[in-house]
């Protein structure tokens, strides 16, 4: 065995610095489109696949490769993110058929009447889309608007979440964390919400301010641990919900959090000055930190695309060896990334502390760190694709509740579409392979001049 | 850093006294070692534990006594003639590893890594089996001077490390080992003094009996991260794995009425997972961890909703499995404190041992694992050699679903016996950090998964017996270990190196 002829993808400290990633070009050795991607993207071998693969972000931009603008859109990742929800809802679809059992009956004279058994897997999806968008049922106008403005509320927290978790995947960091730093968020935003009694305005920038260093902080610890010790991200993240998780619980039993006279784990009410005003008056949930989701997804665009340490974030997550060869702080990046990630993770803490419960409780977080994940991988990792993809899965969370009311059918089926349109997403090829739009072995690699291998030289020790 | 980001090859000079981890590095000795700076993270991280100790263990001391009591047996006479065949075999097998150990060191050689290892085991056994003998039920101990005196030796070890240190020498192996010890001893007994009775007592026996309950899932669990990530795929889909084998144990066995084909099926339900994560990752090349975070949810959400629309509707017919039985190994499971541990346990509890043992051999002393490994370090290399990279991957990260697809079985088959939402609780999650804990080596993934089972096990033990630390600290004890390690504040844990990095031919 040689075990250090290869230093880990996730080797700690200098060492990798010194010695440049030899790359092994894949030049015209295979002229699959796949997996010259995959070892563009793993920079040969080197390091895990990133998030964002790297033929997304290069599809989108060389355009001129080839292949004409009708041919891309119907290739592309447009079309596949398409395809993807399509399919997700069809297979749902096909799931809550088979264990309905007025489609057992209904299947059994399907071929008389095949429109009975399409009415009774449709029906769910109507209750959905009532509840989620737009209620023809209701008797006022604000009665119709209630579920879209549903739908706003929950994408809140989804969002921004969503946003730390995409900035992480375009450093190359999988943040698994966003529940951990959704809960700090919360319970930082919380008590200054509640133990602070300041003027009106202020308040709830203090607010705000003290949700984004508590998710800050703990987001932080893990670009801190993975920068100077390198200990992998997922597993510091996974561990750290948990310690949240726990802490949370054990401080919503200590008199400085939990309400007084009551033996239930919550803590006391948010102060009035401390909340985001409604948007549209006391009958909607719709709050003001819509709008700061807002301001966030621009935010991070602008760090992204306009800034240089966004562009260091970028740079780093496509190749941290060539990005610290270029001269970046390779260490800074990580911890100031994963300090930004998790205050976006803190901000859809004070969101739900703040905005849509008014007090902090153990199910503060509820799912909204796992769901950021499938968000941001829906997204694509960009500001606006995951802004949008949280309306989607705020828009199925929002119907879920209502279709459970209306049709009996559990809301456990949103996570199974959600899971599987990500699924989907994230193997373009499989969706091509499903629909048959393969592109035929088209123009061979694009990356790099057909040389000889170099990936066994190293290796020489080998076996 | 310099000396931090060394491979823990360098870490243990080939005497051999090196804690559990047994792959296949640690031959090496790095010559430079005289020369090299000595990190100061062992000495500094023993420190702060031990001033941690001093002030729970000594200031904070309970008066009370605290006593432990050892599992009493049903049937006396059984046990006493159990408990003198375990002195005896016990007995001689230390005198011979004894005997092996010092004459190994005499004549100069190494000493064999597992000597001292299984010397400290026998001598266990040989303690208990002699407490068994002389029929003690309960020991009651001072906890104030006992706390003292943990205190007291935490403090000299670690004091001794930064001596070491200071001295540019290397913390061996040894003192660290007997730090843990001492910690564990004084904690436990800290945590049983500060019980609400004026005279708290735990039982032993069924504390360690417990443990290994809770933790059959988490080693299979972990034996199926070992299998994948020793071949170079991360298996994050545990949790997943382990859900669907619950739920398919609990309604295959509750519709062919048989909990043995339950048993299968939760095997090839987890293989199932596996399937998509294989196809997926290795495949269509999509990172390793998103499928696995994904799966999960897939699966809790499939469960949940099959869970709810038809388990409930039906749960006789659907949701009514049955049990595994425990088996008793006749006249062995009368030993004290072992004999309930490793000879009264379920199938799938023995199934557990014999997946460790397999597992193990099979990785470290055979061909095939020999190619499994080169495949998860160095595929290129393995590829060369004419080693089949991709589908070597394929059939392990099968495998390894199979396993914790049994794991799976046990929530449904064994602990309860029927199928709730997410029953798995997150389990997959803790395997997957008993797994680096133990440093990705099948024997350390199930020693880390009995610490984890333990610790588990002492919260709800101390939440009846009421204790000075809230349970929530106690039931963060194990991610917040596992931080500590990955952190490589205890040692390095390092994962093999081609872990999450698809191969691609060419």
């Amino acid at each position: 065995m040689s075990e250090k002829t290869t230093p880990g993808p996730q080797a700690p400290g200098s060492n990798d610095a010194a010695e440049p990633a030899e790359m092994q070009v894949p030049g015209g050795v295979t002229s699959e489109a796949v997996a010259s991607d995959v070892v563009l993207d793993t920079a040969g071998g080197q390091m895990p696949p990133s998030a964002v693969p790297a033929a997304t972000q290069r599809r989108s931009r060389d355009r001129d490769g080839g292949g004409s603008v009708l041919h891309e859109i119907f290739t592309g990742n447009v079309m596949v993110s398409v395809l993807s929800v399509l399919l997700a809802i069809v297979l749902g679809g096909i799931l809550m058929a088979v264990t309905n059992p007025k489609v057992a009956t209904a299947a059994g004279y399907f071929f008389a009447q095949p429109g009975d058994l399409l009415t009774e897997v449709i029906r769910p999806y109507t209750a959905l889309v009532q509840g989620s968008i737009f209620n023809w049922a209701g008797t006022d106008l604000g009665a119709q608007l209630y579920p879209i403005t549903e739908t706003l509320t929950v994408s809140t927290p989804l969002i921004c979440a969503g946003l730390g978790v995409a900035l992480a995947f375009r450093a190359g960091l999988f943040n698994i964390g966003a529940q951990g730093q959704i809960i700090f968020g919360a319970l930082f935003g919380a008590y200054a919400g509640f133990a602070w009694h300041l003027p009106l305005g202020l308040h709830l920038l203090v607010v705000i301010l003290a949700g984004l260093v508590g998710g800050a902080v703990w987001g932080g610890v893990v670009g801190l641990l993975k920068a100077r010790t390198g200990a992998h991200e997922v597993i510091v993240t996974i561990m750290l919900n948990y310690i949240a998780n726990f802490l949370l619980l054990f401080l919503l039993t200590t008199p400085a959090f939990q309400r007084k006279g009551s033996t239930n784990p919550i803590s006391p009410f948010l102060d009035s000055t401390a909340l985001f005003p409604e948007l549209l008056g006391p009958q909607f949930r719709l709050h003001a930190g819509f709008l700061a989701a807002i301001l966030a997804t621009v935010v991070v665009w602008w760090l992204l695309n306009r800034s240089t340490i966004g562009f260091e974030f970028r740079a780093v997550g496509a190749n941290p060896n060539a990005a610290r060869t270029a001269g970046i702080n390779v260490a800074r990046s990580t911890i100031l990334v994963m300090a930004i990630a998790g205050a976006l993770a803190g901000l859809a803490g004070v969101a739900q502390v703040s905005g849509t419960e008014k007090y902090l409780s153990g199910g503060v977080a509820a799912t909204i760190g796992f769901d950021a994940i499938t968000v941001a991988l829906l997204g694509r990792s960009t500001p606006w694709g995951t802004f949008f993809a949280g309306l989607l899965f705020g828009a199925f969370r929002a119907g879920g509740v209502a279709m459970q009311a209306q049709t009996q059918t559990p809301i456990d089926i949103v996570l199974v579409i959600q899971s599987l349109i990500v699924l989907f997403i994230a193997a373009p090829p499989l969706v091509r392979a499903i629909f048959g739009l393969n592109p035929r072995k088209k123009k061979t690699t694009t990356s790099g001049t057909p040389g000889p291998r170099t990936g066994g030289v190293k290796s020489g020790a080998a076996v | 850093m310099s000396a931090t980001t060394q491979s823990p090859a360098g870490k243990q000079p080939g005497t051999g006294k090196g804690t559990g981890h047994a792959s296949s590095d640690g031959r090496t000795v790095t010559p430079a070692n005289a020369t090299e700076l000595v990190s100061w993270k062992t000495g500094i991280g023993l420190g702060l534990l031990a001033v941690l100790g001093t002030v729970l263990f000594g200031f904070l001391a309970n008066t009370k006594s605290a006593g432990f009591r050892i599992a009493e047996a049903r049937d006396p006479n059984a046990s006493s003639a159990a408990a003198w065949v375990t002195l005896a075999v016990a007995l001689a097998a230390v005198t011979y590893l004894g005997y092996r150990w010092i004459s190994q060191r005499r004549k100069g050689r190494a000493v064999d890594r597992w000597i001292p290892a299984a010397t400290i085991a026998a001598a266990v056994v040989l303690g208990l089996a002699a407490l068994g003998v002389a029929g003690v039920e309960k020991i009651t101990v001072p906890s104030m001077a006992l706390g003292w005196i943990a205190a007291i030796v935490l403090l000299a070890a670690a004091g001794y490390s930064c001596f070491l240190t200071l001295q540019g020498r290397r913390t061996p192996g040894w003192v660290g080992g007997l730090f843990a010890v001492v910690f564990l001893v004084g904690f436990m007994i800290w945590i049983v003094a500060g019980g609400r009775d004026p005279e708290p007592s735990i039982s032993l026996g069924g504390l360690m009996a417990g443990a290994v309950t809770l933790a059959v899932p988490l080693v299979f669990g972990s034996l199926s991260g070992v299998l994948c990530e020793r071949a170079g795929v991360v298996n994050i889909a545990i949790e997943g794995q382990l859900l669907l084998g619950a739920f398919s144990a609990a309604v295959v066995a509750t519709v062919s009425g048989n909990v043995y084909v339950g048993l299968i099926s939760a095997a090839v339900a987890g293989a199932l997972v596996s399937l998509v994560l294989a196809l997926v990752s290795i495949k269509y090349l999509v990172n390793q961890i998103i499928v696995g975070v994904v799966l999960n949810v897939l699966i809790s959400g499939l469960t949940s909703f099959l869970f709810s629309t038809l388990l409930t509707e039906n749960p006789e017919q659907l949701n009514k499995p049955g049990r595994l039985q425990a088996i008793d190994i006749p006249f062995l499971a009368d030993i004290p404190i072992i004999g309930p541990i490793l000879f009264r346990q379920s199938l799938v509890g023995y199934l557990m041992y014999v997946a460790v043992i397999v597992i193990y051999v099979g990785l470290f002393h055979t061909k095939w694992g020999l190619r499994v490994r080169a495949v998860g370090e160095h595929p290129q290399a393995a590829d060369t050699v004419g080693i089949n990279v991709n589908r070597t991957r394929f059939v392990n990260v099968l495998m390894g679903g199979a396993i914790a697809g049994i794991g799976g079985s046990f929530f449904t088959l064994v602990s309860v016996d029927a199928f709730s939402k997410d029953m798995s609780g997150g389990r997959g999650y803790i395997a997957l950090a008993a797994m680096i804990f133990g440093r990705w080596n099948p024997i350390g993934a199930f020693l880390a998964s009995l610490l984890f089972g333990f610790a588990d096990n002492l919260q709800s033990t101390i939440t009846i017996i009421g204790s000075p630390v809230p349970s929530q600290f106690m039931a963060m004890l194990p991610y917040a270990l596992t931080v500590i390690a990955v952190a490589g504040l205890v040692g390095r844990s390092r994962p093999p190196a081609a872990d999450g990095i698809p191969y691609v031919k060419g």
